[in-house]
């Protein structure tokens, strides 16, 4: 793929505030049927990609390989709330009427663990091999990514990728990545990418997008446009028509739908100044009570890019260093010499609300959240990092006495 | 090579109240256990063979947990004749699931199981192994992992500390991307308040966690026990998750005890 990669060439990155327009108008879509869907599968398989996309497991709907439309979740619903996820089946038509899942796009481009690189010890001599990035010869096609995860591969670019540490590994997996978003016509309970400015609309960091339209009479299709040069190849392979008028509208009264049923709401105006002036905010002691420091909030989110190293060798003298998931909920996060920095959960709740609505912005010049909701949903005890600015802002200024520690 | 003309560090294993499951790790080991054997010399390993030295020893490994005077002068000197002390296991690390004792009268299980209580001659408590001497290391789980055992084995014997994390099994659930089982379907689950080092196997196998490997490094069991309550378990449910194989670890005897049904008038 190389430089006909859709990222390198126009640094879409989708976060909040960044400099390329979002388009989110639909002028030149074209009208998929769901035979249209099928081919659309069928393109990308032939193209070479390892299909990605939603399908339901173990009663959650997270992204598995896709051998046919039959795989993906049609039918089905969820509910979530804090703390809770269900998913439902009804008789309705659509594939994607759903908001995201447990797992989110950057286990693809940033896996859990992988191995960095190995060697092989041999009379004295190290001979280095590449790690498992290398090896992965079929690029990814993700077929039903949410805005939200769109901007929040934007942010990744801005952390890890061409625009950030140029990490190989990431670059790697992300430069052959070919990113199919659907817009969100069912918003969760914990959802809020309107007040992030993500979604429910995909402004760009797509190659292609699509509006999934059922029940308003015109039959069951789908509004597509292409975001990349590559995306507008595999789009002209398909068989559609242009849209017209109504299939403009219905798209509009589906988003609008979708924006008025976000089940949460995040009041960004002046929010990393908010959080800064009130580290000391007593609230932070309040949720420490109920935080686990379990870290699920930090491996969902589809921002949070912290990893650990470590160096192994076995007995045939073989050396590996292995990469996997890191949380600031973790004392080794913040062990320096002497001890953790970050002792209490206080301290630990702190860093990570801080640096995904404040901190985040003075480094990587946008917001570390997109509002997709999941650290509320995958938290063992439901802890609402909206309702946590909201109490901060209702009483800005409030300090906290000694207690807690550092 | 004899003994005394052998430089390589001297290892021994040594066993109080336990079921033996972890030094069977080592054995476990294979391949690897081949290349220890290499780099150290065994000298103390009933599993193994029955040919026992006399100390020092370099390292030290202590499965189970003192249950009776002879145990309890035994450790002091085991202790004595090691360099360093690494505990493995739930028996050597929170005294066990025999711990389960600790919650009640042992001379009244003693009186209702045997024929002739007056043969057994037993302390009231079982207790962990840092209890009474001091503790180089301790590798918890019940069992142990056998490459984390590896792992403390290597770093103690190259003067490091041994990279074994000490945060929530919840960590290493993600990262194999099951689906939480206590979101998606109330299921009681240990993880978010235990300490990684299975692997999330039980909840890979659609089964909550049962807090093998202890409390994790900041246990909040009052909240997630909370939580499970209002998930409708019973206090009583509530108190005996919290009381198996770790029950003698403070933060999960704490959180069994609070939950303990109290008698009603
Ligand atoms: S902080 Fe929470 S809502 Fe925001 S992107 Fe991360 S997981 Fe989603
Ligand atoms: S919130 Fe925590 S885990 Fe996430 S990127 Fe920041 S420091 Fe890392
Ligand atoms: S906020 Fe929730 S998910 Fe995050 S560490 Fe605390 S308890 Fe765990
Ligand atoms: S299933 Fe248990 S261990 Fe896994 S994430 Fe959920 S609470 Fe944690």
């Amino acid at each position: 793929m190389g430089a006909s990669s859709p990222w390198k060439a126009q640094h879409i990155a989708g976060a909040p505030n960044d400099t390329a327009p979002a388009r989110t108008d639909a002028a030149d879509a074209t009208v998929l049927d769901v035979e249209g869907l099928v081919t659309l599968l069928e393109v990308l398989a032939r193209r070479g990609y390892r299909v990605l996309g939603p399908r339901v497991r173990d009663g959650a709907i997270v992204h598995g390989e896709l051998s046919s439309v039959a795989d993906l979740p049609r039918g089905w619903h969820d509910a979530q709330s804090p703390g809770s996820y269900r998913i439902e089946h009804t008789d309705d038509e659509a594939f994607f009427a759903w908001a995201v899942g447990p797992s989110s796009p950057k286990r693809e481009v940033f896996p859990a663990r992988s191995v960095a690189w190995r060697g092989r010890v041999s009379e004295g001599e190290v001979a280095f091999e590449d790690g498992d990035a290398a090896s992965e010869q079929r690029p990814t096609a993700l077929v039903g990514a949410r805005p939200c995860e769109a901007a929040a591969l934007g942010v990744l670019d801005r952390v890890l990728g061409d625009r950030g540490a140029g990490d190989p590994h990431f670059l790697k997996r992300r430069e052959g990545a070919f990113l199919v978003v659907v817009e969100c016509a069912t918003p969760s309970g914990t959802c809020f990418c309107d007040s992030m400015g993500t979604g429910p609309a995909a402004g760009n960091g797509f190659d292609l997008a699509l509006t999934e339209l059922a029940g308003d009479g015109g039959g069951h299709r789908f509004l597509a446009r292409a975001g990349s040069e590559i995306g507008a190849e595999v789009l002209s392979c398909l068989p559609g028509r242009p849209a017209d008028e109504a299939d403009r509208a219905a798209r509009t009264a589906l988003l609008e739908r979708a924006r008025t049923s976000m089940g949460r709401v995040l009041d960004t105006a002046g929010l990393p100044a908010l959080l800064a002036r009130n580290v000391e905010h007593p609230r932070f002691d309040e949720v420490a009570e109920r935080c686990l420091a379990c870290g699920n909030c930090t491996l969902v989110c589809p921002t949070c890019f912290c990893s650990t190293v470590e160096d192994a060798s076995d007995v045939a003298g073989v050396l590996e260093r292995r990469r996997s998931w890191s949380s600031c909920f973790d004392l080794a996060h913040s062990y320096l010499h002497g001890g953790p920095v970050r002792a209490s959960t206080m301290s630990r709740y702190r860093q990570w609300m801080t640096h995904k609505l404040s901190t985040w912005w003075d480094q990587f010049e946008t917001s570390g959240c997109v509002g997709c909701g999941r650290c509320i949903t995958w938290c063992p005890v439901g802890i609402d990092i909206t309702e946590e600015a909201a109490a901060i802002r209702r009483s800005d200024g409030a300090r906290r006495g000694r207690r807690g520690g550092r | 090579m004899s003994a005394a003309s052998d430089r390589r560090p001297t290892l021994a294993v040594w066993k109080f109240a336990s079921c033996d499951g972890c030094q069977l790790s080592l054995l476990d080991c294979e391949e690897e256990l081949l290349a220890v054997a290499g780099a150290v010399h065994i000298a103390q390993f009933t599993e193994m063979s029955r040919a026992a030295v006399e100390g020092p020893y370099d390292l030290s490994l202590v499965e189970g947990s003192i249950t009776t005077y002879e145990d309890a002068a035994r450790i002091q000197e085991v202790r004595r004749a090691s360099h360093r002390l690494v505990t493995i296991g739930a028996c050597a690390t929170a005294g066990g699931i025999q711990g389960l004792r600790n919650f009640a009268s042992a001379g009244e299980y003693i009186a209702t199981v045997y024929a002739r209580p007056d043969y057994i001659s037993t302390l009231a408590t079982s207790t962990p192994i840092a209890a009474h001497v001091p503790v180089d290391f301790e590798l918890h789980g019940c069992p142990i992992d056998r490459h984390q055992l590896l792992e403390v084995i290597l770093a103690q014997l190259a003067g490091r500390s041994p990279r074994i994390p000490s945060h929530s099994v919840c960590q290493e659930c993600k990262a194999r991307d099951t689906v939480c089982l206590l979101v998606s379907r109330r299921a009681p689950c240990l993880g978010p308040v235990t300490r990684a080092g299975c692997g999330a196997l039980c909840p890979a196998v659609d089964r909550g966690c049962f807090g093998c490997f202890g409390p994790a490094e900041t246990a909040n069991t009052a909240s997630l026990a909370g939580r499970l309550l209002e998930d409708g378990a019973r206090r009583v449910d509530v108190s005996r998750l919290f009381r198996t194989f770790n029950a003698g670890a403070p933060a999960f005897r704490e959180e069994s005890l609070a939950n303990e049904p109290r008698p009603t008038r």
